[in-house]
């Protein structure tokens, strides 16, 4: 039981350890990798099955118990999200065999990337606010690592917005959590709920929660905060850049979910109408973005920015029916959002190019890769019966119940331009005229070999089966958004199993 | 050019920074001292000699790539949690044996040392490998 | 004492931001230096300061006699000062490599990647 909860620390960790041990060979490296992420990929779908059927697990590292010790707790959120984190991992690792140079390979790109899992999965395990800054603080190192290994001169630009503007964020954070531990004298998270319920200082509280919302709306990118994004995320290779679309935004929605479901719920009607109005923006601002802009990668930055506000909508609704679609959005979206990423990838492997107007044409070349696209961006911008589709439903018909007539407009309005800028893609990328070759000066690719081919179209077509499957079948994916949905909003059990937790 | 009171002295004082930096480390584990503050020392120490003699001579008096050496921390920090676990308890849990040396007297070795000598490795790699990749840049 | 304190973490917060205001990169990363430090003065102030009393248990005892310090802090501010030693020194190569291959002078012809 208690080994359940620590596995997805571990391995990682120890994929990492065996990678450096075989710094010199790439071979065992990819191969040490693969096995890596597909043992991660595994514990994350027995630990989501156990908490299905048992409900909420703790383990108190080190044997102390709670709230003195380091508490590992997971409930169906975490679940949820470590599930993602280590699908994406193992997608993504198994495309970068194809598409990562040997000089990264060299340098420590298979460390990292496994560093940066053990992170994530850390980050959605611990029920102890000190221990999530130090996940938090493991991830950004190991992010900092890959976003500028290679060294190419818009990567080392973008890497010093990223570290910066992220360091920031840390530091909000700590000064948040020094403040938090001053007033309640604990860091863990079920032990600070019990007495955020029945705290003598609403107005400090309150205080704090805006401390917590600038830390964490930092990472998850939310207006007026996301600037770090749209200058970073399209400069690594595409392997790195689909890793940190996926997940990294995401983990700070996670953290937002988590602390403002369980700490911050003393004055909603002020934190979480502001966290509902952020949002609406937050949506307004990516799409408009997005639609500026004529470079795949950019444009796919602008549209993580626009998705985040759906998700942190969810949130700011505080109905439980809100907040599972704010969950079913986050399954949703880093699924599509990293498949589009892959797929930018390969097309600038057939044509040398991430700009919409240098593409063109690639319908008739690859249309392999128009299929998945095509899966992908009608389900990010919401046509049904995709999986995209749902989770807007979801949330559209939830504020229009609660009369949040403003912000439905609004997700109503997104998702229509958001279709525009798919539209655009298409167009410039897909359809249309293939570029004169003549006048290219990009170098024809050569062509890949099949095993190459396998890994980079491979985890493509996985996470767009993924999502038809979601669209299509989505009852029991909204069964377990519904479900972790409702044990956000009555923390009670969670409390119970964290520090009543025996090892 | 080496300067020739700091080549000598290096050669003096690295043995004793050394010792200095195990002596932390164990010390460590009743008192104040441990497994960073040593490291900080032993890294310093190598620091020192890279000032002296350059990079490629530190490189050759450490005969491995500093990533192993905190790859072998990692290792040792991460085996020594997962003995609690083996045990059945959680992870990182402290288990002791008590090596009998004759006499009625034993040494009480456990976890949280070789946990310690794991981060000890961890932060001499990891200092090294920064250092060592800023000297080369120069 | 603790007022003190306080003043001085206000004073640290200060500085740090003005000098991570500066166009040159050293300024950001002294004003990073000065902002973490002013992070680990808040938390050992925050948590109270108490004197003279170490959190040991006197030998033979079994529980705690009276109030002492506490002793969460200081590993708090330890955990807190190592990372932050990571991640700046990984700054520090970052910067140091970035304005050598880019022969930019300060941080803002850093434009490039802006949108």
């Amino acid at each position: 039981m208690n080994t359940l909860l620590v596995l997805p620390i571990l391995i990682p960790l120890a994929t990492a350890i065996a990678c450096l041990m075989a710094w010199r060979s790439r071979t065992i490296q990819r191969i040490i990798g693969v096995i890596g992420a597909a043992g991660l990929l595994t514990t994350a779908l027995i630990l989501l099955a156990t908490v299905w059927r048992q409900g909420i697990i703790a383990t108190q590292l080190g044997n102390w118990p709670a709230p003195f010790g380091i508490t590992l707790a997971a409930d169906l959120l975490s679940a949820i999200m470590t599930v993602l984190g280590s699908l994406m991992g193992f997608t993504v690792m198994v495309y970068s065999l194809g598409s990562i140079d040997r000089r990264r390979e060299a340098y420590g790109y298979y460390p990292f990337f496994h560093l940066l899992l053990m992170g994530v999965s850390g980050v959605f395990l611990t029920g102890d606010l000190f221990n999530l800054y130090v996940w938090f603080e493991v991830m950004l190192m190991s992010s900092f690592v890959l976003l500028a290994l290679g060294g190419e001169k818009a990567q080392l630009e973008g890497a010093i917005k990223y570290v910066t503007l992220n360091l920031i964020s840390s530091a909000f954070f700590l000064t948040a959590l020094g403040i938090l531990y001053g007033m309640a004298g604990t860091l863990n998270m079920a032990d600070l709920a019990q007495l955020a319920k029945a705290t003598k200082y609403p107005g400090v509280a309150t205080t704090l929660s805006m401390l917590f919302l600038v830390a964490f709306g930092i990472k998850s990118a939310i207006f007026p905060l996301f600037f770090w994004l749209p200058a970073s995320y399209h400069t690594p290779p595409v392997p790195v850049s689909a890793i940190f679309a996926g997940l990294l935004t995401k983990v700070g929605v996670y953290t937002l979910l988590r602390v403002f479901t369980l700490l911050f719920i003393q004055n909603p009607g002020y934190t979480h109408n502001l966290i509902l109005a952020m949002a609406g923006v937050t949506m307004l601002t990516g799409v408009l973005g997005a639609m500026s802009h004529n470079e795949f990668r950019r444009i796919l930055s602008f549209h993580i920015i626009s998705q985040v506000g759906y998700m942190v909508m969810g949130l700011g609704l505080f109905t439980p029916l809100a907040l599972a679609g704010s969950i079913f959005y986050i399954i949703h979206h880093i699924i599509v959002k990293t498949n589009l990423f892959l797929v930018s990838g390969v097309a600038h492997r057939l044509q040398g190019s991430f700009d919409l107007e240098k593409l063109g044409g690639l319908s008739l070349k690859a249309p392999a890769l128009t299929v998945v696209f095509v899966i992908s961006a009608f389900s990010l911008a919401g046509i049904p019966p995709l999986s995209g589709f749902w989770a807007k439903y979801i949330l559209v018909l939830n504020s229009l119940q609660i009369e949040s007539y403003p912000i439905a407009a609004t997700a109503l309005v997104v998702s229509l331009l958001t279709l525009f800028s798919m539209a655009k893609i298409w167009a410039g990328a897909f359809w249309g005229e293939p570029p004169d070759s003549s006048t290219s000066t990009v170098a024809p690719p050569s062509a890949p070999n099949l095993f190459t081919k396998a890994v980079l179209y491979g985890p493509m077509f996985l996470l767009a089966g993924l999502t038809l499957t979601i669209g299509l079948m989505t009852e029991p994916f909204m069964a377990l958004a519904v479900r972790a949905a409702d044990q956000l909003m009555d923390p009670a059990p969670y409390i119970q199993a964290v520090l009543e937790s025996r090892p | 050019m080496q300067p020739v009171i700091l080549t000598t002295a290096t050669r003096y004082l690295m043995p004793m920074l050394l010792l200095l930096s195990a002596f932390l480390l164990f010390r460590g584990h009743n008192l104040p001292g441990g497994g960073f503050i040593g490291g900080l020392v032993a890294a310093g120490t190598f620091i020192l000699h890279n000032f002296a003699f350059g990079v490629q001579e530190t490189r050759k008096l450490l005969r491995v790539n500093p990533l192993m050496i905190t790859a072998t921390g990692l290792l040792i920090a991460m085996g020594s949690g997962v003995v609690g676990l083996l045990t059945g308890k959680p992870f990182l849990t402290g288990q002791w044996i008590t090596l009998p040396l004759g006499k009625g007297e034993g040494l009480h070795i456990g976890t949280p040392v070789t946990f310690d000598i794991g981060v000890y490795l961890v932060v001499i790699g990891a200092t090294l490998t920064i250092i060592l990749a800023l000297a080369e840049g120069e | 004492m603790n007022t003190l304190i306080a003043v001085l973490v206000g004073v640290l917060f200060g500085a740090g931001i003005f000098l991570m205001m500066s166009r040159t990169p050293v300024k950001l990363i002294i004003g990073l230096v000065f902002l973490s430090n002013a992070i680990n003065l808040l938390i050992f102030d925050a948590a109270g300061l108490t004197r003279g009393i170490p959190p040991i248990i006197a030998t033979g005892a079994e529980t705690m006699a009276g109030s002492s310090a506490d002793p969460l802090p200081q590993a708090l501010i330890l955990t807190a000062i190592v990372i932050s030693f990571g991640v700046l020194a990984f700054a520090l190569v970052l910067f140091n490599r970035t304005f050598k291959s880019l022969t930019a002078r300060d941080l803002n012809e850093l434009k490039a990647t802006d949108t």
